[in-house]
């Protein structure tokens, strides 16, 4: 899959740089910033070869930019880039985090400290909701109507955030009965 | 932290392990489920020490899934941190090498489509109830409802870099309003 504008990393430890300068740049998500950095900025990727990665990346378990990370670090230099890529954008990002964990941990006490930690999970909440609706319109390209796709992030919603059943029965007893009908429908319909 | 026995440790190594392979959609997909295990169930951490890591992870750069080595850390130190960040990745990411190199090729067969149809719904179900889960220990204060609904609508209306709200959040918190 070469293309002739793109161009390719020398080493895994360019990739493992590149990797950290991206994910420094991403507060709150990374994943703007690497189709900049990725596409645009150093041409190792074409828009649609990220698009394809971005879309296999969310089949997948575990965060998208590190399953995109591993994979396009396996592209370039196989295992030892995908490592390389994936320490470089967790590295980094874990030593700050811990630092101002352990920060946070010894001024935790204080008023003002807990007070400012509470408003920044009442953001960070609202954070996670936004997340949530921003990607509701996505649901209407679902190949099962968009009725049925609302009532099932509905459902989920109750059985897991309200009434707190154990994620496993969920994903396995609603996920299963969507998966079926999403196969029955694209069954129906030539894609 | 005290007295985490050789069984605690593998319970919470095992445990990560397992919301590795339900992270469909990221970790945040996960987050209810992993309160309700090191919150509700085992009472490693509380409430606000959840939140509170879900908040720094979402205001320092990096990847919003070093929330979970910061719930490591809290439970157990630096080796907790390192143990729940390799829990947390070590399936996923054999996973994602291996469907790597399976081949996108297979992208777009039926089966394939149909889980990412299938998923979608429950990864927003599950988002939801991750925010749920984030407002729970702030619940009762009209303060948080207040900034958590302006993060809602600021996030989802502009393109604003979300570490301005985190940093507009912890200024109304120090200035005693939540």
């Amino acid at each position: 899959m070469t293309h002739p504008m793109t161009a390719r990393p020398q080493s895994p430890a360019e990739l493992f740089r590149a990797f950290t300068v991206l994910a420094m740049q991403g507060f709150g998500g990374v994943l703007p910033i690497a189709q900049r950095e990725l596409v645009e900025r150093r041409r190792w990727l074409t828009r649609e070869q990220f698009a394809e990665l971005l879309s296999v990346g969310q089949v997948l378990p575990g965060p998208n930019i590190v399953n995109m990370a591993l994979m396009i670090g396996d592209r370039f230099f196989g295992w030892r880039g995908a490592m390389a890529a994936m320490a470089g954008i967790l590295a980094l990002p874990l030593v700050i985090v811990l630092v101002l964990a352990t920060l946070y941990a010894q001024i935790a006490t204080q008023a003002m400290a807990a007070g400012a930690m509470r408003g920044m999970g009442a953001v960070a909440a609202g954070l996670v909701f936004a997340m949530a609706i921003k990607l509701a319109p996505t649901l209407k390209k679902n190949p099962m109507p968009l009725a049925l796709c609302g009532a099932a992030a509905l459902a989920t919603w109750a059985v897991v955030g309200l009434l707190r059943v154990p994620m496993a029965y969920a994903v396995l007893a609603l996920g299963g009965l969507l998966v079926a009908l999403a196969w029955r429908r694209l069954g129906r319909t030539p894609p | 932290m005290t007295a985490f026995t050789s069984a605690d440790w593998w319970a919470l190594f095992a445990h990560f392990l397992a919301m590795s392979v339900l992270a469909i959609g990221g970790a945040l997909a996960v987050a209810p489920e992993i309160h309700r295990y090191i919150v509700d169930q085992r009472g490693w951490v509380d409430d606000t020490q959840f939140s509170a890591a879900i908040a720094l992870a979402q205001a320092a750069p990096g990847p919003n899934l070093l929330f979970v080595p910061v719930l490591g850390h809290a439970i157990a130190g630096l080796p907790g941190a390192l143990v729940a960040l390799v829990g947390i990745l070590l399936p996923s990411t054999t996973l994602a090498l291996a469907a790597s190199r399976w081949g996108e090729r297979r992208r777009d067969t039926r089966g394939v489509r149909a889980f990412v149809a299938g998923m979608a719904p429950l990864t927003i179900g599950l988002l939801l109830s991750a925010g749920t889960v984030l407002v729970q220990p702030y619940a009762r204060t009209a303060g948080a409802w207040a900034l958590m609904a302006a993060a809602v609508v600021l996030s989802v209306r502009t393109r604003i870099n979300p570490v301005w709200l985190i940093a507009g959040g912890a200024a109304a918190g120090a200035a005693g309003w939540v």
